[in-house]
């Protein structure tokens, strides 16, 4: 099977975030492979272990990315391609996926490109979706177990009410739910390949497209509105005491 | 053809609707107020058309619904196709979605579409210069955000109880229109082979209140675990007794049972039970969280709730700082008083 994994790199999911003069910082915190991706990485490589085959990484971003796509190898990846191209910053989700369509295009002969759930900057999980109604194959949404047979795909999809089994032919996307298994961690001997790995670097001409236009902007970003919160701690001599009390001020806050 | 300025994809299962599906059309009203024209609702599935005759009751001036077979079970592209052409059809300028699991992938597949972009996962919802501006959380609400879509027609889902669903009006009713299906069951390369279904309970997003449990629910020195287990296996059993403590809490509340990352990657309790930055995130009226430090991706997950109360033998406990409420004790000695309290106010 031959599979790409889009990435993205984000910070930290520790990170204190912060705006400073209408910025968005992170202070020193590291950036990072969305930790999300890390769950469609595992399914990606589990299925290339079950069936044979090769699973390429693909970033669009900054020359930053080199480090999560060293992430992605050094779990097992094959080989990884860097998309970079001035025009894309400040890309919103539709030009990043008409920018990742056409990656997937331009690699060409692929039977799955694979997703995270959502990164954890922006919190949007749509970029899978929109790829995949660009390109045109089924949206395998929110597998929480897959596996290859017969040239499809099985999968089982998360819902708020179960799971659905789905299964269709390849070529499809996929994104992937935690539901898949923890990641695994890169080993040591991946950890030295990928060190040394030379990251190929795609611009918008190397892809044959145009820069594509980013409709959503993002006017102002704040911090959230301090929690304005009193705690009162409830003491009392026994146990008993203080569920008693307890109980009475979750009534009196009439929320039930 | 009727026309529409607003439409509001309605999600539901062979007639259960999902409720924050009446959440977005109250947004719809309240941006139709600003913005001037109707407020249409569309339903596609199975039991679709009495689901669309209910949506009159929330007030919306049209709707239309497709039951075609090839719907019958949810599959995003024959859904999308529909999506699309009505709302071409209808020349609709905003598009609003429920943020489902379907709400958030159909929102994105339309708007590519249709040529737009989305904006999901929004909070709120202003009209500034006739243009919708939408507030929505960033890195799992540590940071706010406004965003303006500049395309038309505008696609965006809104957060599960961040908006007010209109009271239902029996006395107002409609007739729904038929919409036809759009791709042929041989052109859809998806095949639904089988359901299983979640266990029971109350859903943690929907929820009015939920209680959680974290790592500290398996500690409890009062316990004698059966012989013969291994370290893991006392470790689960133990865990799993202590989160029967807070099953008995939320089933006196009606509230559904959470926990934190450090609960669920130790195999105390399904991942569909995680709160935070990496599981779900909720807002209910009521958090109760017990034996959970509160680490900064819980807190991303839980800290819009209204009243929060925290139950934690740690007095220097971060969640403290979030909490309305705090004991500092031992949550197996507190919790079985504690549900027998609420039991005996609620008059259960």
């Amino acid at each position: 099977m031959k599979i790409v994994v889009c990435i993205k790199q984000v910070p930290d999911s520790a990170a204190k975030m912060v705006v400073e003069g209408g910025q968005i910082s992170w202070g020193d915190a590291p950036l990072v492979l969305n930790p999300w991706d890390e769950f469609a990485i595992e399914a990606a490589l589990q299925l290339i272990e079950a069936n044979g085959g090769e699973l390429t990484v693909v970033s669009v971003g900054g020359e930053s990315a080199k480090e999560s796509l060293k992430t992605a190898l050094a779990m097992g990846c094959n080989q990884a391609i860097l998309v970079a191209d001035p025009a894309l910053q400040g890309a919103d989700s539709q030009a990043s996926a008409h920018v990742l369509a056409a990656v997937i295009q331009k690699i060409g002969g692929l039977d799955a490109a694979f997703f995270g759930k959502q990164a954890i900057d922006g919190d949007m999980g749509v970029t899978a979706a929109q790829t995949a109604r660009l390109l045109g194959w089924p949206m395998l949404g929110l597998a929480a177990s897959l596996k290859a047979a017969d040239g499809k795909l099985l999968v089982e999809k998360a819902f708020e009410e179960g799971r659905q089994s789905v299964e269709c032919p390849t070529p499809a996307v996929v994104s992937v739910s935690k539901d898949i298994g923890e990641p695994r961690y890169p080993s040591f001997m991946g950890i030295r390949k990928a060190s040394r790995a030379t990251i190929p670097v795609w611009n918008l001409a190397e892809l044959g497209i145009a820069a594509p236009v980013s409709v959503v902007r993002w006017p102002e970003v704040t911090n959230p509105p301090a929690r304005e919160v009193k705690t009162e701690m409830i003491t009392g001599g026994s146990a008993q005491e203080i569920a008693e009390k307890l109980a009475d001020k979750i009534l009196e806050e009439k929320v039930l | 053809m009727m026309s529409a300025k607003i439409l509001v994809y309605i999600d539901q299962v062979k007639g259960k609707v999902l409720p924050a599906s009446w959440e977005a059309i109250g947004a719809a009203h309240t941006l139709a107020d600003k913005l001037g024209g109707e407020v249409a609702a569309l339903v596609l599935g199975a039991e679709a058309k009495p689901v669309a005759e209910q949506a009159f009751q929330y007030g919306v001036a049209a709707a239309c619904y497709c039951d075609d077979p090839t719907l019958t079970d949810y599959r995003p592209e024959p859904y999308a196709d529909v999506l699309v052409k009505v709302a071409r059809d209808l020349g609709v300028e905003l598009l609003l979605f429920p943020t489902t699991t379907r709400g958030r992938e159909q929102a994105a597949m339309s708007s590519v579409e249709l040529g737009s972009g989305v904006i999901p996962d929004v909070t709120g919802l202003e009209v500034v210069d006739g243009k919708v501006v939408a507030t929505r959380p960033v890195y799992a609400g540590r940071l706010i955000s406004k965003a303006v879509c500049e395309a038309t027609p505008q696609v965006i889902t809104t957060r599960v109880r961040a908006f007010k669903a209109p009271e239902a009006d029996p006395t107002k009713t409609g007739a729904p229109a038929q919409v036809p299906a759009v791709r042929a069951e041989a052109d859809i390369h998806t095949k639904v082979t089988g359901y299983s279904l979640a266990e029971g309970g109350v859903s943690l997003t929907d929820a009015n209140a939920i209680v959680s449990g974290g790592r500290g629910v398996s500690n409890n020195p009062a316990l004698t675990p059966p012989a013969g287990m291994d370290e893991k296996a006392t470790e689960i059993w133990r865990a799993q007794e202590g989160f029967k403590l807070i099953g008995d809490v939320a089933a006196t509340l009606k509230a559904a049972v959470g926990a934190s990352r450090a609960a669920v990657d130790a195999g105390y309790v399904p991942y569909a039970h995680q709160v935070g930055q990496t599981g779900k995130l909720v807002a209910p009226d009521l958090y109760i969280a017990c034996g959970i430090s509160g680490a900064i991706q819980h807190q991303a997950g839980m800290r819009s709730s209204k009243v929060i109360v925290a139950i934690n033998k740690d007095a220097e406990a971060p969640i403290f700082r979030l909490a309305r409420y705090g004991v500092v004790g031992d949550l197996f000695e507190i919790l079985p008083p504690l549900a027998a309290a609420l039991r005996q106010r609620l008059g259960k």
